[in-house]
């Protein structure tokens, strides 16, 4: 899994593969270059031996090799640095609008199984852990690498015998990071599970803190709130401290591989084996060599940690999206408004049948109401009919064609629809109704404004048409965003129309005079109408009356009440 | 930020001693060189290796010490940090408790929430590396430039210009990238929104064929996004090499001085080795003091932003009336208005009406009339901007605010449900409710079969949001849990919406049987809901239209009547 993972990683990277070899050149460039400093540094201290012993031209020619050296590195480093950036920030744009263009082909079976929080950690969080990681990777673990096996190769050059101790004793760092690394990871898996019932307690009780106080349960929440927060610190002491011990011990292990060096090496100048200057060599490649080390383990974690992360969001990139449209579908779709359901079965568990054999004939500008308690399947027909989901069984035709046969564009802009569910984005009032869709004047949307009755509260608002409004309509009541949804549709009547409870909060005065609006500009188009309140739905050509998936009754209002059925019920309760 | 610092009064020795363990350890790090330049001169150049022995087991005593030294000082800062940010979380969460509801509109939810969680966390990260770093590394950075004024005054100024020019290099990378590093973040807060939107509204962007649209909205914010955190990369990464550059063009300098000055018999070969030493010492402190001003940079951020809401009072100020006396008549609204904060109008202008103990009291009117800001006086979720709403005779102004609920069931408009049992719901209500006690609230709410319908019936989970209910199920418990409280005045704020006719009746019918029945509100856009209450008030657009019975409204009151009509029309007489 791991495995497929990173080898989607890299397709993504391999775009960038000239600037991946420019960026790997470098860094051995930087990483032998930067190992060479301190044989250079070193070679000058041997030529300071003591009073009128210098040998200065010597000197002199080592420093100015040094100074080029030490410019050649810098800049290299920055372009390395440069180019890593680079890679990293285009990949992540790269994974970033893949997910996002999947999304607008996913089907709704997957996108209505999901929370919005959970797509949106896929494609921001998760792709801002896998860049971190992304990022350190390409930065530490392939100059790490090189400055590993470098040092190794220089240290046997320069004294077989030294370098020996130095490659015996460093894995013991390696070894006690490792241990402190397994350790600090299940105590921060415990970390994170107890800030997180925190996070979802402080998350319930503040978004709900009207409830709250109305209860005056703030003694109680605080205790609850005490008991969590004690478990959480108690853990989070450990995590940290476990963790931080990390740094102090491989510097300690660094240390005692510094003083073995000092030891093995002082005697090793005594016996003429070795000279100052390459004591000094040696002493400072045993200050770095650990660190590699350390970084790499470092990496590791990081990487695995971000390859995690990058695999939740290749889920979402790799989940199969719709069906794609028929190649045949016509080029151009206008609709008559006649529509045949004919024997249609659907259900969204498949385990339990919802709607079965729904037969429907619809004329050319019949008004629908569609009625019934709560699960009987009337929002499932919308969903169907504007092929939101598709027909288990059956079919639905618009003027005879198949819909599954048209562009589910060309479908959708044959309906307009409103839902009770009100959607608006952060931006003007404006850009809310209009949705983006161009072409329209500011005539226009004040007409659709005065239809939708929202015209009156828009003008009230500081900027008017301009007032930019939150992300989900901030201070806008329920009833408000509905009106703003409704003016939607209004811009631009399309041959048919569904309202999904797209009144239920507006007051039944205004609801009446939209539904005049409504009725005016639907003449001789159809219209679907779900609702809850019957004084919604009384003037509808054809009442449907739902149940459990069926048909149960179906007729105008007059012929229902006749029938004295279920709707007579229905209708006579709100009378009580 | 500076007030929050008083939590950290509990953990004065930690806070103290950490630092300090930080700065013995990094002493000890300061001897290496000496020792080993010592080793050089002495050992090397006499051929001592008894000496040479006795140096090395110094170095590693050293290492001990050190070590010791810094597991102490991690674990003082582990302590004090998570102590720290525990004692903040438990303040802070009290005082959003407090808050009052013009409070909280006023904050936001979302942003109460984040300072609990991710801006506390940062301050607890800050905490901890201030104390282990903070001192450390200026200290080892300054430690290390007197230690080579000890070997050569001379050659120390050498040190002395590195490490402005260091500081230097560092401070304005940093001043530069900080506040880029919050355009990034707002950048990604824009891609987190575009993303938010578009799955909540997948079904309008399809329904109205938006996709291409919105790809290009994502498209060019995300372009926008990968250009900017190239830049600011590019920029910040040109750290490390320009550090590394000047540290090392030092390094050939101090050579060079060290060539001419042993030359001249100043200095010795070991000592330039120490002051080479201490050079790469200095830098090793310095990325990590770098890495650590932009944590606390951070941290600072946060905390600031978790103090101002830790210090933000509650606008409402409790009252101290305990007792309540029980008067016929039981609420008094007299000339009551009230007006949101930031809004120019009055919400409810000019109400007046003394409601006695039982009364069932509708509320009607449209979208925005005023009805639940009617009612939310009641309970004192907001004030009276003029006049008074007096309880039992006393301003409510006057009640001490957990009694004045405790006597008010309250079903919001919104059917919230807690995670926990359903049992553990309904005792929101009344903590020491028994199981009959609740099983009668559960039937008055019609919510009886919801309980039954359940395998484990009181003992049912509730999801997290309740999700595992639908809406007129949670309608009904949350009818239930208000009774729980057998509350003396209920309020039902257009809580039956979800309620299909003949369960809304059935409830209103339950409610009126109880023995003792509360004074009842019941706010409603249905005219059927509100038609057997022993008075109605109308209201439009903040004033009120007209108080009474329905059939006295039906003659007086035009807006009832064509609300009324509304719903009823001619076939209203059936």
């Amino acid at each position: 899994m791991k495995k497929n993972t990173l080898k989607k990683v890299l397709r993504y990277a391999g775009k960038y593969n000239y600037l991946i070899a420019i960026s790997m050149i470098l860094a051995v460039v930087t990483a032998l270059l930067s190992l060479y400093v301190p044989i250079l540094a070193g070679n000058a201290i041997d030529c300071i031996i003591g009073p009128l012993d210098v040998d200065f031209t010597k000197v002199m020619s080592i420093l100015f090799e040094i100074v080029v050296i030490v410019l050649v590195i810098a800049l290299c480093q920055w372009i390395m640095n440069t180019v890593n950036n680079r890679i990293t920030f285009r990949v992540v744009r790269d994974v970033r609008r893949d997910a996002f263009e999947r999304l607008q082909i996913l089907p709704f079976e997957y996108l209505d199984s999901k929370q919005t929080g959970d797509i949106v950690n896929r494609i921001i969080s998760d792709v801002d852990l896998f860049a971190d990681g992304l990022l350190m990777g390409f930065t530490q673990l392939f100059t790490g690498i090189v400055t590993i096996i470098g040092t190794l190769i220089f240290m046997f050059y320069l004294n077989f015998r030294i370098a020996l101790v130095v490659v015996v004793l460093t894995p013991l760092s390696l070894f006690l990071a490792k241990f402190i690394a397994t350790k600090s990871f299940s105590l921060f898996k415990d970390q994170s599970s107890a800030r997180s019932d925190q996070t979802a307690f402080v998350d319930e009780m503040i978004g709900n803190l009207s409830v709250v106080k109305a209860f005056a349960h703030e003694d109680e929440n605080m205790e609850a709130f005490d008991e969590i927060n004690f478990r959480l610190e108690k853990t989070s002491v450990l995590a940290t401290f476990i963790s931080s011990l990390t740094n102090p011990g491989t510097r300690f292990i660094n240390n005692i591989v510094y003083a073995a060096v000092a030891l093995f090496g002082a005697l090793a100048c005594i016996d003429g084996r070795m000279t100052v200057g390459g004591l000094t060599i040696f002493l400072s490649y045993a200050n770095q060599y650990t660190k590699p080390f350390n970084e790499i383990s470092g990496v590791v974690t990081e990487l695995q940690n971000a390859l995690a992360c990058a695999e939740r969001v290749f889920d979402l990139i790799e989940e199969e999206g719709e069906r794609v449209d028929d190649k045949n579908a016509p080029e151009s779709f206008r609709a008559e408004g006649v529509v045949d359901i004919r024997d249609v079965s659907f259900s969204y568990d498949k385990k339990r049948s919802l709607i079965e054999d729904l037969s429907l004939n619809i004329k050319k500008g019949q008004r629908v109401a569609i009625v019934g308690p709560t699960g009987s399947g009337k929002t499932t027909l919308i969903n169907l009919l504007m092929r939101f989901y598709d027909v288990d069984s059956g079919s639905i035709e618009v003027d005879g064609i198949d819909i599954r046969n048209l562009k589910r564009k060309d479908l959708r802009d044959n309906f307009g629809m409103v839902l009770q569910e009100t959607w608006l984005r952060g931006g003007s009032i404006r850009d809310n109704i209009t949705l983006g869709r161009e072409g329209f004047t500011d005539e226009d949307i004040m007409r659709a404004a005065r239809a939708a009755h929202s015209h009156s509260f828009i003008k009230r608002l500081p900027d008017g048409y301009d007032t930019i409004i939150s992300e989900n309509g901030g201070n806008l009541s329920q009833g408000q965003k509905q009106l703003l949804c409704i003016t939607r549709v209004m811009l631009h009547i399309p041959p048919m129309l569904i309202l999904d409870e797209a009144t239920s909060s507006i007051d039944t005065r205004t609801e009446i005079r939209i539904q005049k609006a409504f009725s005016k500009m639907m003449e001789g188009r159809s219209s679907f109408i779900v609702a809850h309140r019957l004084s919604t739905i009384r003037e509808a050509d054809v009442i449907l009356v739902m149940k459990d998936g069926h048909i149960l009754e179906q007729g105008s209002h007059a012929e229902l009440l006749g029938k004295k059925g279920f709707y007579y019920e229905l209708y006579n309760s709100q009378f009580a | 930020m500076r007030k929050l610092l008083i939590f950290l009064k509990d953990y004065k020795k930690e806070t103290i001693l950490g630092p300090l363990f930080k700065l013995l350890e990094a002493s000890f790090e300061l001897f290496v060189p000496l020792v080993i330049a010592s080793m050089i001169d002495r050992g090397i150049a006499m051929q001592d290796s008894g000496y040479i022995v006795k140096m090395c087991l110094l170095l590693v005593l050293l290492c001990f010490v050190g070590f010791g030294c810094a597991v102490t000082a991690q674990f003082f800062a582990a302590k004090a940090a998570a102590g720290f940010a525990a004692r903040v979380k438990r303040a802070l969460f009290d005082n959003i408790q407090k808050l009052s509801y013009t409070d909280i509109d006023r904050v936001g939810t979302s942003a109460m929430i984040t300072r609990m969680s991710s801006d506390i966390n940062q301050v607890q990260q800050g905490v901890n590396l201030t104390i282990r770093l903070l001192l450390r590394s200026p200290f080892v950075v300054f430690g290390a430039m007197v230690m080579a004024f000890t070997i050569s005054a001379r050659q120390a100024l050498v040190f002395l210009v590195t490490i402005i020019l260091l500081f230097l290099v560092v401070y304005l990378i940093m001043r530069w990238s900080i506040p880029r590093y919050g355009e990034i973040q707002r950048g990604l807060d824009k891609l987190l929104a575009l993303t938010r939107e578009n799955h909540s509204g997948v079904r309008v962007i399809r329904a109205f064929g938006l996709e291409s649209e919105e790809k290009e909205r994502f498209g060019s914010e995300n372009e926008r996004q990968m250009k900017l955190q190239s830049f600011v990369g590019s920029v910040t990464a040109l750290m490390n090499p320009v550090t590394y550059g000047i540290l090392n063009l030092s390094v050939a300098f101090l050579i060079y001085r060290g060539a001419v000055l042993v030359n001249s018999g100043d200095l010795t070969q070991g000592q330039v080795v120490a002051l080479y030493n201490y050079m790469s010492q200095i830098l090793v402190e310095l990325i990590k003091f770098a890495n650590l001003i932009l944590t606390v940079t951070k941290a600072i951020a946060s905390g600031n932003r978790v103090e101002e809401l830790l210090e933000m009072k509650s606008s409402m100020k409790d009252g101290s009336v305990t007792t309540f006396k029980k008067t016929p008549d039981h609420i008094v609204f007299d000339n009551v208005s009230m007006r949101y904060e930031g809004s120019s109008a009055d919400s409810l202008e000019g109400l007046s009406i003394r409601i006695k103990r039982g009364e069932r009291i509708g509320v009607i009117g449209g979208t925005g009339s005023g009805k639940s800001t009617l009612i939310n006086l009641i309970p004192r979720f907001y004030d009276v901007r003029e006049g008074s709403l007096l309880i039992d005779g006393v301003d409510v102004r006057e009640y001490r605010l957990e009694d004045l609920r405790e006597r008010i069931g309250i079903v919001p408009q919104k059917a919230v449900l807690f995670h926990g049992t359903i049992r553990d719901n309904l005792k929101w209500g009344r903590k020491e409710a028994t199981d009959d006690e609740l099983n009668e609230a559960l039937r008055i709410a019609q919510a009886k079969e919801i309980v039954d319908g359940k395998q484990k019936g009181l003992d049912e989970m509730v999801a997290q949001g309740g999700t595992n209910f639908s809406g007129g199920q949670k309608q009904r418990l949350t009818i239930a849990r208000a009774l729980v409280k057998k509350p003396e005045i209920l309020i039902l704020d257009d809580s039956a919406s979800a309620l299909d006719y003949l369960t809304d009746k059935k409830l209103r019918e339950a409610i009126s049987e109880m023995d003792n029945p509360p004074t009842t509100f019941i706010v409603s856009q249905r005219p059927s809901s509100v038609l057997n209450c022993d008075r109605i008030i109308v209201l439009d657009d903040g004033r009120v239209e007209g108080i009474g019975t329905s059939d006295e409204l039906l003659d007086s009151c035009e807006t009832y009547r064509e609300i009324y009509d509304s719903q009823y029309k001619k076939e209203g007489a059936v």
